[in-house]
């Protein structure tokens, strides 16, 4: 990897925790619920977009540096697993354990099945 | 005041604020604050890339990731149950919880590259794979998280003493 590429991957990183950090503070502000809902809508959308980069740029309709700058760049900062995991211990703390439950399996269960899905609408864009 | 009443309760989102002043700009806009978050996040995908190109994926589960998510893990309950113990979120603290938890560990950390990559591994056939790889790092992840809690506090009392 060039170090332009590099540095283009780093800054997309502080861009996308930006957005995680607005998102996050504006569906806070806005919705009161018990789960952390902000997180996992941030986790979810970050995983089907990834997953429809690396479609994508595997189908060869997007070079590599796009799945290195959007991909792990900007999609890799804007979700986090620290929070994620963080939250759920909380759940645990407070003896919600079917919350704890759905934000631990039950958000990983989502995020894979929307980057699944990503991954199957990008790949098979080349063939639409 | 005591040491005790001034300190907060452990937030239950570490990314927002949970004692704004009413009428206050809301955290997540100020600039200073979003400056914090941005420089974290370039150092910690930073780190996070240089870590994937040094330990190439091998048989198709992303060790460097894993590695990541959970030692990113560890250090978000450390760094936040250490910073509750000192006092509320104001100040320096609230600072350095914005630029090392939302921001670094942030960034180093990643949901959809996990979700992703098992994502990969289940479409091609290797389903107990990839299923493994999503379930061990949530379950390992809540581990290390709790430890990190575990840490934190131990940091307190030993300064404490």
């Amino acid at each position: 990897m060039s170090p332009l590429v590099f540095a283009a991957l780093a800054l997309a990183g502080g861009a996308g925790a930006v957005c995680r950090f607005v998102l996050d503070g504006i569906v806070r502000s806005r919705v009161r619920a018990r789960l952390p809902i902000g997180t996992i809508l941030i986790n979810v959308t970050g995983s089907l977009l990834l997953g429809l980069v690396v479609g994508a740029v595997s189908a060869g309709l997007l070079p590599h540096e796009v799945q290195l700058i959007v991909g792990v760049g900007f999609l890799g900062g804007y979700t986090t697993f620290s929070t994620a995991s963080f939250e759920t211990v909380r759940l645990v703390q407070e003896r919600r354990w079917l919350g704890a439950l759905m934000n631990g399996l039950g958000v990983i269960v989502v995020a894979t099945a929307a980057a699944g899905l990503g991954l199957w609408i990008g790949s098979s864009l080349a063939t639409a | 005041m005591s040491d005790e009443d001034a300190r907060g309760r452990l937030p239950d989102d570490s990314d927002i604020e949970v004692d704004d002043r009413p009428g206050g700009r809301s955290v997540h806009l100020r600039a200073s604050f979003l400056a914090l978050v941005f420089a974290g996040g370039v150092l910690g995908t930073a780190a996070r890339e240089a870590l994937s190109l040094a330990f190439p994926t091998g048989d198709g589960i992303p060790y460097a990731i894993f590695g990541i998510n959970v030692l990113g893990a560890f250090l978000l309950g450390l760094l936040l149950e250490a910073l509750v113990r000192r006092g509320t979120d104001h100040g320096g603290r609230r600072a350095v919880r914005l630029f090392f938890g939302t921001g670094v560990l942030g960034g180093f950390t990643t949901y959809s590259a996990l979700a992703t990559d098992a994502a990969a591994l289940i479409g091609r056939g290797e389903v107990l794979s990839g299923v493994g790889y999503g379930l061990m790092t949530v379950l390992i992840g809540a581990a290390a998280t709790f430890a990190g809690i575990v840490v934190g506090a131990a940091t307190h009392r030993s300064e404490a003493r």
